[in-house]
Order: C-alpha cells, then sequence, then structure tokens
C-alpha cells in the first residue's frame, strides 16, 4: 500500500505495474530504514549548521504540528524532527528519507523553505535523493518542480530526468516533468536524439514514442513533407525491426492522419510490402484504416468496390484468426464499411451494442437533474 | 521476428470462482489492527482507503460490518476551514480526499455532516484560469483534478459553481492524437487518465467531443493475451485497469469490444484464496484498493452476485439513484 501514490477514489494509478510488488517495497523501506539515503545526503542531525538544534523524538511533544502514526517498527533513528508550534523561530523541519511520509509533510516543508530563505540548493539535493528513492510518487516530482521555478534554474533537470529514466524509461512522473522543462524554457535541442537512443534500447517504449511526437510537435511540426517523409521513413524502419509493436503503428497513424493515410504516396506499396516478412495484426489494422480513408474519401486512385471487398476480408482474418480477442471490434468495422459503402442493405448483428435496458444493469430511467 | 508481448501467464490452479465472502472478511479486518506497519505508512491516502473499503463492501451488500459512527466522525475531523478535507486527522486538505469523503458520505447519505458550501468553495478556488484544476494549493494540475471537481460537485448537486466551458477545453486540449486523454496536454494517453477524462465529459454531458470509435479502440487494444487489461501499451496487466479500461468503454458504449469472458478469468485469478482480497496480479499480495477494482470491473462484467456498479463515479448505482444522478454514457 505504502508505494501507491496520491491515489483516490476510481483516481488512481497504480504504478507498480512492472511487477514490483506492493508489499516488497514496503519491506524494503523497512531493510533499507537505517541506510543512509543515496546521493551523499547528509542528515539535518549531522549537519554542524543544525548542531545547536535539539533533535525531537518522533511523535512527541506537546502540540505536534505533524500527527504522524507510528508503529514500533517506525521508531528507529531517521532524520525526523517533529515541528514545535510557537517557537520565535522554525526550529526544525521534518525530514523523513520515505517519501510516503514526504506527502504528509511536504506542505511544511514548502512553507518552511520559503520562511526561511534557505539554500534551495540544498533542498534540489534533498529532493534529487528522495526521487532517486521514490521516483514514482506524484507529490516529490510536483515539489521539484517548485524548486525549479523558485531557482528559475533548469540546469540540471534534463539530466536528471535522464537518470530516472534509465531506471525505468517509462516512468510516467519523470516524463511530465522532462515535458514541462522542456517546454517552460525551451529547451528542445538534442531532444529527437535522446528520443532515438531510447528507441534504440527499446523500439517498443510508448513513453518515447509521445515524446517524440510532443517534440516535433512544438518544434518543425508535421506540415513540412520533408519532415513528414523523414517521420514516415523512420517509423517503417522500426516497424521493421519490431513488427509487433502497438506504439510505432500507432505514431504511423496519428502522423498521417490529417493528411490521409491512402494519399500518401508510396505508403500502401511499402506496407504491403512488410506484409510477408513482418506481418502483424497491427499491420493487417493499419491496412483497414488506409482502405478505410480510401473509401471515405472517395480516392480515385482506388477501386471503391475491390478496395471494399479487400477491407471486409482483412477485417475477417482479424476477428477469426489474427486478432480474436478482439473480434467485436472487427465485426463491427466490417458492418460499419459494408452499411456505409456496400451496395446491398445494411448489415445487423447480434453482438451491435444493446440498448441500455437490455444490458446486465438495472434498467434505470434517465432522472431529472 | 518473435512476437515479444509484455504479460503474465495465469497458472492452471489459479482460482476461478468468485470468494465473495473471503473479500467481505478481508475488507472488515483491514485496518482493524491499527499499528500494522503497511497500515500506517498510507495514512497519507487514509480518506480513499474507506472509500475503497466500504464501496467494496456496499457492492457486495455487506456494508453493515463497517463502523459508520466512527468513520462519520473521522470525515467531520478532517474538514478544513478552507472547506477543503485531508486523507487523515492533521493532515492537509486536497481536492482528492475531498472526493473520497463525499463519496463515503453520499454512500451513508450523510453529506451534511460537513460544511457542503465549504467544500464548494474549496473546489471553486481550485479552478485555474485555463480551466485546468489545482490538486491543492501547491498547484499541481493533473486531469484527474478535473474529474475530483466535478464529481465532487456532481454528488452534492453544485456543478454550476464552476466555470463550466473553460473546464471541459482543458479536458479537451488533453486529447492526444491516437484518442486518448494524459494528465496534462501532451502527456502520454494512459488509462487512469482516460478514465478521469471520459469521467468528466460524462459528468458535464460532453461526450460528445470524444471520437468514440478511435478511443474504444486504443481501449480495447489494452487486451492482452492472458485477458487482463493494461495501462497503456506494452505494460503488463493490472486488474485495477479492469475498472479503468473497462469503465471507460462502459462510458463511450464500446464495452463488448473487450473478451468479457478471458477478462473474467483474468480477474479471479487475481484473487487470493487463502487471506481475501484481489492482487494487482496473479500471485501477488492483495490490498484493498485493488480489491475494489477487481470487484467493480466484474460488476461491470455483468456478475450478479455483485451490485450493479456506475462506471462514472465507482459506486453502488442504488446510491446515485438516490442521489438522483444519472450521468450520461454513450451507446
Amino acid at each position: 500500500m505504502s508505494s501507491v501514490e496520491e491515489i483516490s477514489n476510481p483516481v488512481a494509478e497504480n504504478l507498480e505495474e512492472d511487477g514490483v510488488e506492493e508489499e516488497n517495497t514496503v519491506e524494503e523501506a523497512e531493510m533499507e530504514y537505517e541506510e543512509p539515503v543515496k546521493g551523499g545526503y547528509i542528515f539535518y542531525r549531522d549537519r554542524k549548521e543544525w548542531a545547536d538544534l535539539e533533535p525531537v523524538p518522533q511523535d512527541d511533544g506537546p502540540n505536534p504540528v505533524v500527527k504522524i502514526a507510528y508503529s514500533e517498527k517506525c521508531n528507529k533513528s531517521s532524520d525526523c524532527f517533529g515541528l514545535q508550534k510557537g517557537t520565535k523561530s522554525v526550529q526544525v523541519t521534518c525530514i523523513l528519507h520515505e517519501s510516503v511520509v514526504f506527502d504528509v509533510c511536504r506542505h511544511y516543508r514548502r512553507v518552511l523553505l520559503q520562511a526561511l530563505d534557505k539554500d534551495l540548493r540544498e533542498e534540489m539535493k534533498y529532493i534529487t535523493a528522495i526521487i532517486e528513492d521514490q521516483p514514482k510518487n506524484y507529490q516529490v516530482w510536483h515539489h521539484r518542480r517548485m524548486v525549479v521555478e523558485w531557482l528559475n534554474d533548469p540546469s540540471e533537470e534534463l539530466q536528471f530526468v535522464a537518470e530516472i529514466l534509465s531506471q525505468d524509461a517509462k516512468n510516467y512522473h519523470a516524463w511530465q516533468h522532462r515535458q514541462w522543462v522542456m517546454q517552460e524554457y525551451k529547451l528542445w535541442d538534442g531532444e529527437l536524439e535522446y528520443v532515438e537512443e531510447l528507441l534504440e534500447e527499446d523500439v517498443r517504449n510508448n513513453s518515447a514514442w509521445n515524446q517524440r511526437h510532443f517534440v516535433i510537435s512544438h518544434t518543425s511540426g508535421y506540415s513540412d513533407s520533408a519532415i513528414l517523409e523523414r517521420e514516415v521513413q523512420y517509423t517503417l524502419k522500426q516497424i521493421k525491426k519490431a513488427p509487433h509493436n502497438e506504439s510505432a503503428w500507432n505514431y504511423l497513424n496519428g502522423i498521417l492522419q490529417d493528411g490521409g493515410l491512402s494519399s500518401y504516396p508510396g505508403l500502401l506499396e511499402q506496407v504491403t510490402e512488410l506484409q510477408d516478412t513482418c506481418s502483424s495484426p497491427y499491420l493487417t489494422a493499419f491496412l483497414v484504416d488506409l482502405y478505410e480513408d480510401a473509401l471515405e474519401t472517395n480516392s480515385s486512385s482506388y477501386d471503391q468496390q475491390e478496395t471494399l471487398n479487400k477491407a471486409l476480408e482483412l477485417c475477417k482474418l482479424l476477428a477469426e484468426e489474427k486478432d480474436t480477442i478482439r473480434r467485436e471490434y472487427w465485426n463491427y468495422v466490417s458492418r460499419s464499411l459494408q452499411n456505409t459503402y456496400g451496395s446491398g442493405d445494411p448489415v445487423a448483428s447480434s453482438s451491435d451494442p444493446p440498448p441500455p435496458s437490455s444490458s446486465q444493469q438495472p434498467d434505470t430511467e434517465p432522472s431529472d437533474p | 521476428m518473435g512476437t515479444q508481448v509484455k504479460d503474465v501467464i495465469i497458472k492452471p490452479d489459479a482460482p476461478n470462482t468468485l470468494l465473495l465472502d473471503k473479500h467481505a472478511d478481508y475488507i472488515a479486518a483491514y485496518g482493524s489492527k491499527k499499528d500494522d506497519y503497511e497500515y500506517t505508512l498510507s495514512e497519507y491516502l487514509r480518506m480513499s482507503g474507506i472509500y475503497w473499503g466500504l464501496t467494496v463492501m456496499d457492492l457486495m451488500g455487506q456494508l453493515s460490518r463497517m463502523n459508520r459512527e466512527e468513520i462519520i466522525e473521522f470525515i467531520k475531523s478532517c474538514q478544513h476551514d478552507c472547506g477543503g478535507i485531508s486523507a487523515s486527522i492533521g493532515h492537509d486538505p486536497h481536492l482528492l480526499y475531498t472526493l473520497s469523503a463525499v463519496q463515503i458520505l453520499s454512500l451513508y447519505d450523510s453529506i451534511n455532516v460537513i460544511d457542503v458550501e465549504k467544500v464548494v468553495d474549496y473546489v471553486k478556488g481550485l479552478q485555474q484560469e485555463d480551466g485546468s484544476f489545482a490538486g491543492d494549493k501547491w498547484g499541481e494540475i493533473d486531469t484527474r483534478f478535473s474529474f475530483c471537481a466535478v464529481a465532487t460537485l456532481a454528488l452534492l448537486g453544485k456543478l454550476d459553481e464552476i466555470n463550466m466551458d473553460k473546464a471541459v477545453e482543458f479536458v479537451l486540449s488533453c486529447m492526444n492524437f491516437d484518442g486518448g486523454f494524459g494528465c496534462r496536454p501532451d502527456s502520454e494517453s494512459h488509462a487512469g487518465q482516460i478514465y478521469c477524462c471520459t469521467g468528466f465529459l460524462s459528468i458535464t454531458g460532453q461526450l460528445h467531443k470524444v471520437n468514440a470509435d478511435l478511443l474504444g479502440w486504443w481501449l480495447c487494444e489494452r487486451q492482452l493475451p492472458s485477458g487482463g487489461l493494461n495501462g497503456r501499451p506494452e505494460k503488463l496487466p493490472d486488474v485495477c485497469y479492469s475498472w479503468w479500461v473497462l469503465a471507460s468503454l462502459k462510458i463511450i458504449g464500446r464495452i463488448h469490444w473487450i473478451d468479457k469472458a478471458k477478462l473474467r478469468s483474468f480477474i479471479l485469478a487475481c484473487q487470493d484464496e487463502e487471506t481475501g482480497g484481489f492482487a494487482d496480479r496473479p500471485g501477488d499480495m492483495v490490498d484493498p484498493f485493488h480489491t475494489l477494482f477487481g470487484v467493480a470491473g466484474l460488476s461491470l462484467l455483468g456478475d450478479e452476485q455483485i451490485k450493479p456498479v456506475n462506471p462514472v463515479f465507482c459506486m453502488p448505482e442504488d446510491v446515485l439513484q438516490r442521489v438522483g444522478l444519472q450521468p450520461d454514457l454513450l451507446s
């Protein structure tokens, strides 16, 4: 539970997607409790400038500002002091190297940072260590963003995020932070190269494909035909390396949406060529999309009837053989194509979406607001 | 070229029947040992933890086993002067826990134990100029918070108190080229965020702005050979996506694009036969969060042993009927 971050209600992100079990993470935190935080971090109790302060044991003091329940196991030496109200100057900050408690203390940290005019570089070192320890927490990343804003210095950010991504190339928060830094401080140079490096390491990294789209959209854009062609060829090259790659096909589809798949010169030929060596359900699905586009735009380069037949044939292949788990979707596409472009009577099916009253949910009438 | 698909393999001896009584016992006992390490460390999200536990118990018809009076008193102690509600006593308020609290009080039909007007003020105050919502005074922006804001206000009957047009404009600006949504503009599409955005658009009556076929396809692509669902391409399946993906599909009228039998068998395999509860994937440790979303997912799939669940609010349909809320769904 402890590593499930800032979640709520249905609005939750369980970021432990890659098999890092929550319970294990809790145990790890327990085991690492008495080890120093990574990155050369020095506990406040060991710093000479704080030497005149008396540490207050956890969960003690008459008016603890931050009352955190601790179990027996937690009550070990840690870099935590209780905040005391009503003192002339702020005595201490609550510093715990488990980011889960960071969530509780963050308000006090920020208030204190602002009030004390503390060296924000120290704070940057602190938050760097915390994020390295617990990189899947919303709050620690937002805190870092605030420190960067206060310092107005993004110079370490891209390097730092790259380090975090080197441990987990799909960390959602890391990518958010990277995007914010780049947009805020206009740091676009070299990002396309960075994305290409990541795709060399893992061509199926969806985050990297998203980032590619982000960088190009915000710099050159896709309207220049030379750029678009570069991207199409780059993507086809990656597809040849790993044809069963949803991200690459999504990207190809995405960048060609505006112009239209069927009218892009040479695309149909290049994709059809791949069918022998690089077949995948994604390739077949892409062809369906391409044929659908040809039908929709009533393209003169395509025989309408033949194109419809091909599209229907591929839908059948997907539904019955290549992508059976999504047969309902492929049957829907097939029916839609037939109904829209076919010459016969409209096709219906028992697996069409049932009207609401026949669903398994109770028969509910819309109520007045 | 080999097709490496990131997925799990369900063992033949994995659970394949629904063990509702065990789950009810698990939740009822959870949190009774208040000095348990894991319980302690999750104090920062306690309000949400209570919401998960109560909702799943209600869906299983076992709400009466929970301590209503203690929980209501707890919530009262968590409302701050600014109107916002915190995860636990002495913690700071946040939109996430404000929603959880309002959901719990709706379950218990006790909304008026808190100052409703102040909650509305708190939510309104978090809306930014571009229509987005911050989670709290520190300004983190995320479409999750857009959802929290409108869901809270809808449950309180106060949707008209925010700038709706701007709120919608911001959420739509987070729609990506694949039809999905991220947490902010240009963020990678993610099933959790998609749930929040489709839920938001449902509550605000703007579902027609979604490209339902494109998004529906992206969502049904989350289903892996094991039958489980992931949250974005090339990630492992996780039972909580049985909720976010499935609820999103239900909202946009395309839930039948998922292979229901295969998903059901994946969800059931995530149960722990000894302890009760559901884990993120078969064989892992259980927790209340995954237990709720496993059960809620099964409800959406039509399991008649479980009460019908509303796909927008993740609350029992009968509670929403009592409140008088019927958010739009596409057909």
